[in-house]
């Protein structure tokens, strides 16, 4: 998390922390199992009061950053999410609020508008059914047909998917890559839950059998297509690693107390040196974790050059430090950490899912490989 | 064209960092010499011979000098000693346009910190006047006669004595791990002052020259062949109390700054260190190479263990901002600068790894024609210093859990009882 949040964005993180506390408790996120969207629909409007999904959105369109930096706004709204494991579409809603503001068609900014309020919500279906789930890789169909375009293919995992009323689909068009932005209840569109690690965080495969859509579903922005959808799976990946930060923050603090609390043979579980190591460790992944989350974050904002490389090490990093931090956490409890009455499993949970979203860790080592190889290969 | 700013320089405007910026940009090009990147590679390498080592001493006493004519030494050191006055984000972009440029690399640690920082904090006016310019121009190159051949880490444990006779001080004893003590001109000595008092409360901190009678200078080989470590025997050196740095007795109180300053080393603000420098460990770049240079570049595997290197590496530097920022703001404990110095040994020793393992069978018998691979066996086998030198992991693991994170301390049995009965092990080297 921010190191030097302005005062503003201070009373941002604090308005959702406190949001979060009152209505997502552990207890009501462990109520929450069964429960098909995983949140009450009230709650995901009155988050969107509190800006859940409008930071990324223009003033013009009716949304607005605190401090002028957009994406480190949004950081600690993904941060609080973590450190709650709360539960809400918020990366998919955000990737799609903000590639609509930047279409600007008026049909995409009266679905922005129904974003912006809570009243619906939307899903990015980018990742694809293995063995197309590796980093990058888009099988699924956008092609021309008349003045109409045909989806054809099958997505998964889509992150609340199937409770979006809009999906953004990203496909192969010919050469290049596309993007359309359908409703989900459209003709030979097919949603099907998936069971998840997490327990309130919902995904589902959408099937695309002949999907007809009119040439405007089009989602077009300023840029090349191609670098678009590499602009949302930055953002994407860079709120995750916020937010499994903020669940890593949350495990190691949980842990900490309870290594202090915690006596055997006589002594606190803190006082013994090897633990007192392992400690060490995770804090120097955990300060770790928090530097490059925000340099991929502050990159995003800036625009910056070397932002592909640092989103890509951000996740590289945090899938592999994140779950290897929880994981110690739970080895650190010991039986009691692999109980279900236990909260340690909800963050857990969340980096778990997190980590193998959007592409692994081996995927994100070999992209920031590859960006090295092919800058320097030649010097 | 930008005013030749000497020490005595008295603006009274604080220069802006761009202006700043530009002027150090213009006067680097001007005058500094461009280096290879792989020149600041590798952990004590053997790579050089005394001759070469000797002349890129000279060479640094003079850059050093240079910058101090340019008004461009100590950036962050106070005017009065002829420093700048100017701020850590003026450090930092001229860290940044250093970057592929000779510097002073041998006045930065230990000279200039943790040794001319402990000055600073604890020295007189007099001690100040004295050496804090006389370093700055390049005249006095600096060790630490801290760590003892009785053990490295307890450092507090120091066995090598100081007896005050008269108005003077009589050190015996040996001091070890100094890098490049045999070209270098004062050493900055803790000894023990006391024994009849617990180890903590009968330190003091002396300043010694190195070259004088009674400082015998024996330099320790490496297993790789390198000789820049050094062992020093100290035979009756007399040391003036005029220069004893802090209370007699109360060399703990400056040991546990100089330590401080020691682990702050890659954050602070009194060091130059090329923006993205790899800290004389290896970096992804030289990874980048090695894969070239065994035709395995384009590999799925070469990538990946290339984008781990990188990614440990970007993490680092991150880190260490974050690090330096939040000290500076009060946001993090001063002690958190051991945070850093655990992730820079772990993963320094990692990225040695990857680079043996990229290097393949050279990494076992290379010839000179192997390019950037045939040094991989030999950096592999000294991998462990990264994690050793500076303070150890072990120790940074021990601040950081009971200085950080507030976890109980380790029972110490040497506490509160006189230095003279602490158990002591049989002498190693001496």
């Amino acid at each position: 998390m921010l190191l030097t949040p302005t005062a503003d964005q201070e009373v941002l993180r604090a308005t959702t922390a406190r949001f979060l506390d009152d209505r997502m408790s552990v207890d009501v996120v462990r109520s929450l199992r069964d429960d098909p969207t995983g949140y009450p629909a009230d709650y995901w409007t009155q988050g969107a009061e509190l800006g859940w999904a409008a930071l990324l959105v223009s003033e013009d369109n009716g949304g607005g950053t605190v401090s002028g930096f957009a994406v480190q706004d949004l950081s600690l709204i993904a941060h609080e999410f973590g450190t709650h494991a709360a539960p809400g579409p918020l990366v998919p809603v955000n990737v799609v609020a903000r590639a609509l503001d930047a279409s600007g068609s008026a049909g995409h900014l009266e679905v922005l508008g129904e974003l912006l309020s809570g009243s619906a919500t939307a899903a990015w279906c980018y990742g694809e059914a293995a063995p197309h789930d590796r980093l990058g890789d888009i099988e699924v169909s956008i092609r021309g047909d008349g003045s109409d375009l045909v989806i054809d293919g099958v997505k998964r995992p889509v992150e609340g998917g199937a409770d979006a009323a809009y999906l953004l689909v990203t496909g192969r068009s010919g050469a290049g890559l596309s993007q359309v932005l359908i409703r989900s209840d459209a003709p030979g569109v097919t949603v099907r839950r998936l069971s998840s690690a997490d327990l309130t965080r919902r995904f589902a495969e959408i099937t695309f059998d002949q999907v007809r859509v009119p040439a405007d579903a089009v989602v077009e922005t300023r840029i090349d297509p191609a670098d678009q959808v590499a602009r949302q799976l930055h953002l994407a990946l860079a709120l995750h690693a916020a937010e499994s930060v903020g669940a890593m923050q949350r495990a190691f603090d949980m842990t900490q107390a309870w290594a202090a609390d915690r006596y055997s043979f006589g002594r606190a579980l803190a006082s013994y040196q090897a633990i007192k190591h392992r400690f060490a460790d995770m804090a120097s992944w955990l300060e770790g974790g928090h530097a490059i989350s925000d340099a991929a974050i502050t990159a995003i904002d800036a625009d910056a050059p070397e932002t592909d490389e640092l989103v890509h090490a951000a996740a590289a990093f945090i899938g592999d430090y994140g779950t290897e931090l929880l994981q110690e956490c739970v080895q650190l409890h010991g039986g009691i950490g692999v109980t279900f009455e236990h909260d340690l499993h909800l963050f857990l949970r969340r980096v778990t899912v997190n980590r193998a979203s959007y592409g692994t860790p081996a995927q994100h080592r070999r992209k920031v490989g590859e960006l090295n190889t092919q800058r320097r290969d030649t010097a | 064209v930008s005013p030749q700013r000497g020490a005595d320089a008295s603006t009274d405007v604080t220069e802006d960092v761009e202006s700043f910026r530009l002027r150090a940009r213009e006067w680097i090009r001007a005058n500094l010499r461009t280096v290879p990147p792989e020149a600041t590679v590798g952990t004590l390498r053997n790579d050089r011979t005394d001759e070469e080592e000797l002349a890129g001493v000279a060479r640094n006493r003079e850059v050093q000098r240079m910058l101090f004519d340019a008004g461009l030494a100590g950036i962050c050191f106070p005017r009065e000693y002829g420093g700048q006055g100017l701020t850590p984000a003026h450090q930092r972009a001229f860290n940044e346009e250093v970057v592929g440029y000779e510097y002073p690399s041998r006045f930065q640690a230990p000279t200039l910190s943790p040794c001319a920082a402990v000055i600073l904090d604890f020295g007189t006016e007099e001690q100040k006047q004295r050496h804090i310019p006389a370093i700055l121009k390049g005249e006095e190159l600096w060790m630490q006669f801290l760590s003892e051949p009785s053990g490295g880490s307890d450092v507090a444990g120091a066995l090598t004595s100081a007896v005050q006779e008269g108005d003077d001080w009589v050190l015996n004893g040996s001091k070890v791990w100094t890098t490049g003590a045999w070209w270098s001109d004062w050493g900055l000595c803790l000894a023990r002052t006391n024994w009849d008092v617990p180890k903590h409360r009968g330190l003091t901190v002396f300043m010694l020259p190195i070259r004088q009678e009674g400082v015998d200078v024996h330099r320790i080989e490496m297993l790789n062949g390198s000789k820049e470590f050094c062992q020093e025997f100290l035979t009756d050196v007399r040391v003036p109390d005029s220069d004893r740095i802090g209370d007699i007795d109360g060399g703990w109180a400056v040991g546990t700054r100089w330590m401080f300053h020691e682990r702050m080393l890659y954050n602070s603000p009194l060091v130059t260190v090329p923006t993205g420098s790899s800290h004389g460990g290896l970096d992804a770049a030289t990874l980048v190479k090695v894969a070239r240079d065994t035709g395995r570049l384009e590999t799925p595997e070469a990538s990946e263990l290339i984008g781990e290197a990188r990614t440990l590496e970007l993490v680092k530097e991150r880190l260490n901002e974050r690090l330096g920022r939040g000290m500076m703001a009060g946001k993090l404990s001063d002690q958190a600068a051991a945070i850093g110095r655990l992730f820079h040994g772990v993963s320094a020793s990692r990225i040695s790894t990857i680079a043996f393992e990229l290097a393949g069978s050279i990494g076992a018998a290379w010839s000179d024609e192997d390019g950037a691979a045939k040094h991989a066996g030999e950096d592999f086998l000294m991998r462990q210093a990264s994690s050793i030198g500076g303070g150890t992991t072990e120790i940074a693991r021990n601040v950081i859990s009971e200085r950080v994170l507030g976890m109980p301390r380790e029972r110490a049995m040497d506490r509160d009882i006189p230095f003279r009965d602490v158990p002591r092990g049989a002498p190693t080297r001496s």
